[in-house]
């Protein structure tokens, strides 16, 4: 085995084959271009100069057919919900949500009102919660590396039982 | 031309169908009957000395027994407002359209229409602005009831 090593050429590593598939998919967070709402704004800034999404790998796409991930950023409505799940079956798997701020979350301030649905969780599967009203973009940096660290752990090659 | 006195000129005008006209907290109004509203928002729109050229805003409310149809006017050239107020029945709610006196009624109206379920006659594409197509009911209104589940999605309200 170490005559093996020694011989070959350098820069050559050795990794499972689960840990490179998820090193890929967490290194290459394509987010969708897509928010409903005030935390809209902060998503925005999220991916500007200062946060600077992009050094996750996590940059916007403006087609769910090349997003890894959906950050659901505002205030969900029934009008919208339809929309919202094309968008979510669109993208291609695996994929994963982040459902930004309160109104995301659960409706936010305007849960009582006739027209916003209590939680984008009622209708697509949601991975991450980040709360607050808006969240600061720091803590959608946060809810970023929360959601690579549970990506670092996926497993992909299983036995099928 | 202050409120009171365009009250008083509608009134010689069109006798009976201007009713009352009140102040209370808020701005004075003058109350109409639906009947002839569109013919009296022409006058108000088209008259020397008035000149309504701008409705501000239309709304409606819910007062329990009935529904009320509220026009906000305002005239450029005199720099002057005054408000109309029509009372609709609560059983069938229906009143003219004044889209055709001032254009800004049309998404008014529709807003109006989709929230609180007023059937504006006359107007040219009465249909929801809001809500999706198929929302059942109008929810501005009082006694709305909330539907348990709206496209699959549960609509639980407490
Ligand atoms: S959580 Fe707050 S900031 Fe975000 S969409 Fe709702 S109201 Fe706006």
């Amino acid at each position: 085995m170490r005559k093996m090593i020694n011989e070959m050429p350098g820069n050559v590593l050795f990794t499972t084959v689960d840990q490179f598939l998820n090193w890929g998919r967490f290194s290459s967070l394509w987010y969708l271009l897509f928010a409903l709402a005030c935390c809209g704004i902060e998503l925005m800034q999220a991916g500007g100069p200062r946060t600077d999404l992009d050094r996750f790998g996590a940059m916007f796409r403006a087609t769910p057919r090349q997003s890894d991930l959906m950050i659901v950023a505002g205030t969900l409505t029934y009008k919208m919900a339809s929309r919202l799940k094309l968008l979510y079956h669109q993208m291609p798997e695996p994929k994963y949500v982040i459902s930004m701020g309160s109104c995301a979350n659960c409706g936010g301030l305007f849960q009582l009102g006739y027209s916003v649905v209590e939680g984008v969780d009622l209708i697509i599967p949601v991975d991450v919660y980040v709360p607050g009203c808006p969240p600061r973009p720091e803590a959608l940096a946060e809810g970023i590396i929360k959601l690579q660290e549970l990506i670092k752990k996926e497993k992909y090659l299983v036995k099928d039982n | 031309m202050e409120p009171a006195a365009i009250h008083e000129e509608l009134k010689s005008r069109f006798g009976d169908a201007v009713m009352e006209f009140r102040e209370g907290n808020g701005d004075p109004f003058i109350v109409v009957n639906g009947s002839h509203l569109l013919e009296i928002a022409a006058y108000l729109k088209e008259a020397q000395g008035l000149h309504f050229d701008s409705l501000m805003c239309l709304s409606s409310v819910d007062y329990g027994e009935n529904y009320a149809v509220v026009y906000h006017l305002y005239s450029m050239q005199h720099k002057r407002r005054v408000v109309l107020k029509v009372y609709v029945e609560k059983a069938d709610p229906r009143i003219t359209s004044v889209q055709s006196v001032w254009k800004a009624a049309n998404w008014h109206e529709r807003e109006a229409y989709d929230l609180m379920g007023i059937r504006f006659e006359g107007h040219p594409d009465l249909s929801r602005i809001l809500l999706p197509e198929d929302w059942p009911g109008h929810p501005l209104r009082k006694d709305y009831v909330f539907p348990e589940e709206y496209d699959g999605i549960p609509c639980h309200r407490e």
